[in-house]
């Protein structure tokens, strides 16, 4: 790795590695997150949830409360305003209504100056409920268990695409050999390591909120409807944010909807922090899926046809969980042109804690059962899985499944190379055989950047600005944030290069939804590839009219490329527009005897444009391929009787430093025409492939086929007895 | 309520609180210092990492009723001497800070290493880190970044 720190990115390559802006402030602990920063004397909060899966509220009953405590609930919200949070779907509730639909609902919440007091009036609380029968799986809920949760079908969403003209059933009926397959992925918790937090506050007559969090344009939409205000009457401003993945995008919102009716009537700044047993227990997490697959061969075991149903389990309310299943859909023949396609996707209504955002968001999903799948008919027919999914991939041109085209240069087989050489695949491959322990794996993947078809341009619709202060200093106002992933540096380097100053003169301004372009959240491996673009495309413009010493103002708007065609009724034509592309491959032992797995190398390989910064990228992957991991092998999260049975750190397992070895990480260059300086995405890609990657190497060691994760002993055990 | 002594980055303090009080909480609430982070509560994430006589420590399991009389030292304690600087900038220099609120219990695990294993390697490393938790970073650019401070701090430990 390249240590010159230099200022060389802005005369020589940009990905020349810079120290990230905030590395020693948070080093060095002076950073303030959410819970060390100063608010003056804040009252304390604490949310009071539904302990029942479904059921009827019947009664409520709130002891006695000394003076100077509250209960906030629904009949605190004011005149005119909803008991709805603004979300991509406004269906989540600031407060249960007559009935509550998950374990964890918000009745209310309990507002008090001692913690300690607050705990002993919360378990003073009684809850009278009349319960029915929840449905808590992705099979309950299709089959009405207990009744219909939502609408007579329980499908919040329900999508039918095919991929070609052809006729599909005539495509199976004509075919040599049909291979059917389903494979399941589970719940998974973020882990963040600062837990959920905010603070509310008065400041000007307007209501603040100070959180950690992804989306402050998100928050500020979701809750001015709740309090029947104008959107500039609630100022959301980011904390430094310690971690996110998704976690911050949406669910803060739910958080953020009792805290305002509790400023409204209170009126004095209140503190909602939660400790990690509430974080695990009571936030979204990845959505579990089930996938099924027939694919139909001919006579030469070629695939000729696929027919795919995919249900994942969106919890009690909808939230975005219908573009989680839209991703989860176009990811699902991952880097591979297969022809005659045709997909069902439906999001499923059920009794636990709503699913939402998480780092891939439903691209992991789609993507390790397809992995998977085309791993086990390479094994039904005899051939290596790396050689049988090569003969797929797309190519420049190629089709995606929504009918759309590939527009970039697709480097697949160069990928492929470098990844066989680092890991020395084909001797290893030929030496260790199956069924001996010990195997080497790969997986192949993309992932789009950027909101889907035309999001961008309809929804979004991102602005940036930036400001030449008097000193020669700019200041970049945007809504994207710095959670961890490097952003705050790496969009004030590409600043700085067009600019030609140093990177100290560049002012990245923390998000604050009073002072910042609104440039959209901070999601879907966009802040780069889209706001970044906008970033360098204001600042050539700020290069033309720059006059020393005078203050001077630019705004720009975001303009759809060219070329990019999209039916979004019909998920039909160019769902993104450029994909960042991986490899990784995993080498694993498995003990005979206690069915552990040692994971003796991993490799990758990725295509993410050019590096803004090779540092903060490599951090990225090394990053992204752990959680993956994480995901694949350690990170079981199971409901049990409504609730997550594993809700502390002691029991939900995450990666240690003890867990993998170090991560061998390759790129290949492949500048993207409309991102800046080439960048395309990346945050999400680099979590997708891993998990496959890890699961299929463990199938070729033990000689089983493994169809669903976490791939931890008791299921190797489980498989070996078969 | 108790009169507890102890030092405190290199300052003798007394205070008088509930013995069973957790030391986290008295750090970080009573005495400000809040580079001491909660990740868990229940010594499981080691982001509340701080020195007791030396050794490393999960302050939200320690009761303030334990360090009467021991030495407690925190980032706060470290961050300006010559070894702090040291791993502070080799960390930041080597990747190793993403979100931030694991690195300064990372700091303070990469201190209790270098003072007793000058010229560690990956495995006394990954296992002088094993009780702090990072989902940022895969541990990768930490160990990179330790590896970096043993070389450039050679003496000072």
């Amino acid at each position: 790795m390249d240590h010159n720190l230099s200022q060389d990115f802005i005369h020589g390559r940009i990905g020349t590695p810079v120290k990230r802006l905030d590395a020693v402030e948070k080093a060095g602990g002076y950073a303030k997150y959410i819970a060390d920063m100063d608010f003056g004397t804040v009252l304390f909060s604490r949310l009071i949830r539904s302990t029942k899966s479904r059921a009827r509220l019947v009664n409520v009953s709130i002891p006695p409360l000394p003076e100077g405590y509250y209960y906030i609930s629904r009949k605190d919200i004011p005149e005119g305003g909803e008991n709805r949070l603004h979300m991509i779907t406004d269906d989540w509730r600031v407060f249960a209504e007559d009935e509550v639909r998950y374990i964890g609902e918000t009745i209310g919440l309990l507002v008090g100056p001692d913690k300690s007091l607050l705990l002993k009036l919360e378990s003073m609380i009684e809850i009278e409920y009349e319960e029915s029968i929840p449905a808590f799986t992705i099979d309950e809920s299709l089959n009405l268990k207990g009744g219909s949760i939502y609408g007579d079908d329980n499908l919040f969403a329900d999508y039918h695409l095919q991929k070609g003209a052809g006729n599909i059933d005539s495509v199976f009926s004509g075919s040599s050999r049909i291979i059917e397959d389903e494979i399941c992925t589970g719940f998974q918790e973020h882990v963040y390591m600062e837990t959920q937090g905010m603070v509310g506050f008065f400041e000007d007559g307007k209501y603040v909120i100070t959180a950690s969090c992804q989306c402050p344009f998100y928050m500020r939409k979701a809750v001015a409807g709740v309090l029947a205000v104008d959107l500039d009457k609630i100022v959301v401003r980011q904390a430094v944010t310690g971690g996110a993945f998704g976690g911050k995008e949406h669910f803060p919102d739910v958080i953020a909807g009792p805290l305002v009716v509790a400023l409204h009537v209170i009126k004095k700044p209140i503190q909602i922090i939660f400790d990690r047993k509430e974080d695990i227990s009571f936030t979204a997490k990845r959505h579990p899926s089930r996938i099924r697959f027939k694919t139909a061969l001919d006579e030469n075991n070629k695939i000729v046809g696929m027919d795919i149903d995919i249900a994942i389990n969106a919890g009690a309310y909808q939230s975005c969980s219908h573009i989680v299943l839209q991703r989860a859909v176009f990811s699902i023949n991952s880097v591979y042109d297969i022809p005659n396609v045709r997909i069902r996707g439906r999001a499923v209504a059920t009794n636990t804690f709503p699913s939402d955002a998480f780092r891939g968001f439903g691209a992991p999903q789609g993507i390790f059962a397809c992995e998977m799948h085309m791993s086990h008919i390479a094994r039904d027919i005899g051939i290596d899985d790396v050689a049988f999914k090569k003969y797929y991939f797309t190519v420049t041109g190629g089709l995606t499944v929504t009918n759309g085209t590939i527009h970039e240069d697709v480097k697949l087989p160069e990928m492929l190379d470098k990844i066989l050489k680092a890991s020395d695949y084909e001797r290893k491959n030929l030496e260790y055989g199956k069924g001996n322990g010990r195997a080497i794996s790969m997986s192949f993947y993309n992932h789009g950047g950027g909101f889907t078809g035309d999001g961008e341009k309809e929804i979004i619709k991102a602005k940036v600005r930036l400001k030449k202060h008097s000193n020669n200093q700019v200041s970049i106002y945007i809504a994207n944030v710095e959670m961890g992933q490097g952003f705050q540096t790496t969009c004030s380097k590409v600043a700085a290069k067009v600019l030609g100053i140093p990177l100290a003169d560049i002012l990245y301004e923390t998000p604050d939804t009073s002072i910042s372009a609104n440039s959209g959240p901070t999601v879907a491996s966009r802040s780069m590839m889209i706001v970044g673009k906008l970033v360098q495309t204001a600042a050539e413009k700020l290069l033309v009219d720059w006059a020393s010493d005078s203050e001077h103002t630019v705004e720009v708007d975001y303009v759809q490329p060219d070329g990019v065609e999209w039916d979004g009724n019909n998920f039909q034509g160019d769902a993104y527009p450029a994909y960042g592309w991986g490899i990784c491959a995993v080498e694993v032992v498995v003990d005979p005897i206690t069915h552990e797995v040692d994971t003796e190398g991993v490799w990758t390989v990725h295509d993410v444009g050019i590096p803004i910064d090779d540092l903060i990228v490599h951090g990225q992957v090394h990053g992204g391929v752990i959680q993956s991991l994480g995901y694949g092998s350690l990170e079981k999260l199971e409901i049990r009787n409504g609730a997550f049975y594993q809700n502390t750190l002691a029991d939900y397992i995450i990666p240690t430093t003890m867990d993998f070895p170090s991560i061998h990480s390759d790129l290949v260059e492949n500048p993207y025409e409309h991102g800046p300086f080439g960048a395309k995405g990346l945050g999400e890609l680099v979590f997708d492939g891993a998990a496959a990657a890890y699961a299929a190497a463990v199938q070729k060691a033990i000689d089983k086929k493994i169809s669903r994760i976490p791939v931890n002993p008791e299921y190797i055990l489980s498989l070996r007895r078969k | 309520m108790q009169e507890i002594t102890f030092t405190l980055n290199g300052k003798i303090i007394t205070v008088t609180e509930n013995p069973s009080s957790r030391l986290l909480d008295i750090l970080r609430e009573k005495l400000g210092l809040t580079a001491v982070k909660e990740g868990c509560g229940e010594g499981e994430c080691g982001a509340c990492s701080v020195l007791k006589d030396g050794k490393l420590v999960n302050s939200c399991i320690v009761p303030i009723g334990a360090v009467q009389g021991v030495d407690i030292v925190t980032l706060e304690g470290i961050r300006d001497t010559e070894e702090g600087k040291c791993i502070i900038d080799s960390f930041a220099e080597s990747g190793a800070v993403q979100c931030g609120f694991c690195t300064p219990g990372m700091v303070m695990a990469s201190a209790a290493l270098l003072r007793t294993t000058p010229k560690p390697n990956e495995y006394q490393i990954r296992e002088a880190l094993s009780g702090n938790l990072c989902r940022c970073t895969g541990y990768n650019m930490l160990i990179t970044g330790i590896q970096l401070a043993a070389k450039r701090g050679e003496g000072i430990w």
